[in-house]
């Protein structure tokens, strides 16, 4: 890997007792789009406040473009730009004052926040509702210009967490085309998700966090090769009947994974192991083959689910 | 969207953890969102105490004739009350900024969380809307000098000085209501400040000389922020001065020494937890 722009080691945040994030490495390269995957209270946000430099470590070590964020905090933190998970656009301020002002907070000359508001808000197609107050966008517009924002001051890296919760489906494709614009142009990208799809579509490489652990670390087809089979076949029998058709299901695919909705029978052809179903009498009320994904992963490498 | 970090550290060359040397970007901030929103608000809090000084000073004025000030001059009633509602109304506007505001922009419009992801230190923040408020009570201040001065309250020239002594007070009312304001956590709590301002108001010699208390009660008057204030506002508008002004003074800086050492500690512990 080429010089990281992020590198932690053995970090760690505990909160009195509670340890929100337990000794983690990762690093992440210039130009690379990073996640951490993981079910709520995982400890990616805690993880992403540290990176972001408005969260003190408890333990171990952390660089930031080659700086320790306890002492360089500003500097950091003028070199980042942040997606919260909770929105805090600037209420009491239209959408492009927003832009201008937040430029104004990194010490930015006027003209040069004018010139890349415009071009922001063309990037996040709210050019005609420069004029709009914020409390009258929609939940994806306001994602939209939380990112425009985080941009003006042209960012090295790019800290989104949770970036599509809580939007619709066809908001969250807009976000992520616009993030996947961003990331050919090459601004790193690290964003922190419990949606399996995000972190297959936009993370070039990811760390799977549980209980404030990383459990593995790969590409998203590699993590998949590794921990899954190619294909998955999923058979509902009924809540009642689940577990004991698994016992009859025994030997069947690489691996069986009984929910309490539904069995999970893992193997490299879906369809062959569908019709061994059949062949031992098993009739599942619905079935239906898909690739693995990284949810699978997840419930291979933790036994539980990413959304709980 | 390449890295160009030349211009950023061009113009803002002096960067620490706590200040960035930017509150002019808070301060800009506030203007803009006072010209779109609560400009009722701001009309509100003047108003108020121009009604204490109608009601009380004027009316009930007609019946008290004169009353004598600390320093033993005989004043018309509704010169003794007015510069102690100048000093009020210099408090009420940094309280409702330092207070209400900020503790809505912390706990709901997470606007500090912004702020603070930004190169902005927490000082920066903190001078900025304590200025913001300052500005507000010098405003509210103003206003009610030009209102004295129609009605023939301000009975000497040193009345001029009363504007630099209600910024005095207003920036001590700003810091420390700010730093209060940190602490506070559920709209509960908020109403305590109210409770706390308003015998504030009604006791600390604004209506009647504080010879009227028992000397406990005046030692509990004498240690609070307002007494000081309506006192140095007083001796200034009615022109007579007293070396116990210089208390006065002493007591607004330490306040606001106080005030913004607590702010910006608690801004930091609040936000680099």
């Amino acid at each position: 890997m080429p010089h990281p722009v992020i590198s932690a080691r053995q970090l760690t945040k505990t909160y009195g007792d509670f340890t929100a994030v337990d000794g983690i490495d990762f690093d992440v390269a210039p130009g690379e789009s990073f996640g951490l995957l993981g079910p709520n209270g995982a400890g990616k946000s805690t993880t992403m406040r540290m990176v972001g430099a408005v969260s003190t470590r408890t333990a171990g070590e952390l660089s930031i473009l080659g700086l320790d964020p306890n002492q360089h905090g500003p500097d950091i933190r003028s070199q980042l730009g942040v997606v919260p998970q909770q929105d805090n656009l600037d209420q009491e301020l239209r959408v492009r004052d927003n832009l201008l002002v937040y430029g104004r907070y990194f010490g930015l000359p006027r003209r040069v926040i004018s010139e890349r508001a415009d071009a922001l808000l063309e990037f996040a197609q709210l050019t005609d509702r420069a004029k709009a107050k914020v409390d009258d966008l929609s939940g994806g517009m306001k994602r939209r210009l939380t990112i425009a924002r985080a941009l003006i001051n042209e960012p090295r890296i790019l800290l989104l967490d949770e970036p599509t919760t809580g939007l619709d489906p066809q908001a969250r494709h807009i976000l992520w085309d616009r993030l996947f614009r961003l990331k050919e142009r090459g601004t790193t990208l690290v964003l922190t998700t419990h949606y399996m799809d995000e972190a297959e579509q936009l993370c070039d490489r990811l760390v799977v966090v549980d209980k404030g652990r990383i459990m593995a670390e790969g590409s998203p087809a590699a993590l998949i090769r590794e921990y899954s089979s190619r294909e998955v076949l999923e058979v509902r029998f009924g809540s009642d009947k689940n577990a004991e058709a698994a016992e009859r299901l025994a030997g069947v695919g690489e691996r069986l994974e009984v929910l309490p909705d539904r069995i999970l029978v893992y193997s490299d052809n879906g369809e062959a192991v569908l019709e061994q179903l059949t062949h031992r009498g098993l009739e599942p009320i619905t079935s239906l083959v898909r690739r693995s994904s990284l949810e699978d992963v997840f419930l291979r490498l933790t036994g539980r689910s990413l959304i709980e | 969207m390449t890295a160009t970090t030349s211009t950023e550290q061009q113009f803002a060359p002096r960067r620490s953890a706590l200040y960035a040397g930017n509150t002019r970007a808070v301060i800009h901030r506030g203007f803009l969102a006072t010209r779109s929103t609560n400009g009722l608000v701001v009309l509100s809090g003047f108003f108020e105490p121009v009604f204490y000084l109608l009601s009380l000073g004027i009316g009930f004025g007609a019946l008290v004739g004169t009353v004598q000030t600390s320093t033993g001059q005989e004043v018309p009633y509704a010169a003794f009350i007015a510069p102690a509602l100048l000093a009020v109304s210099a408090m009420n506007g940094a309280v409702y900024d330092s207070t209400w505001n900020v503790f809505f922009k912390l706990n709901y419009s997470r606007l500090y969380h912004g702020m603070l992801a930004t190169s902005l230190g927490p000082l920066d923040v903190a001078l900025g809307e304590i200025f913001l408020a300052l500005l507000r009570g010098a405003m509210y201040a103003v206003g009610f000098m030009v209102i004295m001065q129609v009605f023939g309250l301000n009975l000497a020239w040193t009345a001029l000085l009363a504007l630099p002594a209600v910024l005095l007070i207003a920036f001590g009312f700003a810091s420390l209501g700010m730093a209060i304001t940190s602490y506070m956590k559920t709209f509960n709590q908020m109403d305590w400040i109210a409770f706390i301002m308003l015998p504030m108001f009604l006791f600390s010699a604004t209506f009647y000389p504080i010879t009227v208390y028992p000397e406990a009660i005046q030692w509990v008057i004498q240690a609070l922020p307002l007494w000081h204030g309506v006192e140095l506002v007083r001796g200034l508008t009615t022109g007579a001065l007293s070396s116990m002004m210089l208390v006065h003074v002493g007591y607004y800086l330490v306040m606001i020494a106080i005030g913004i050492v607590f702010t910006t500690s608690r801004l930091r512990a609040l936000f680099l937890k």
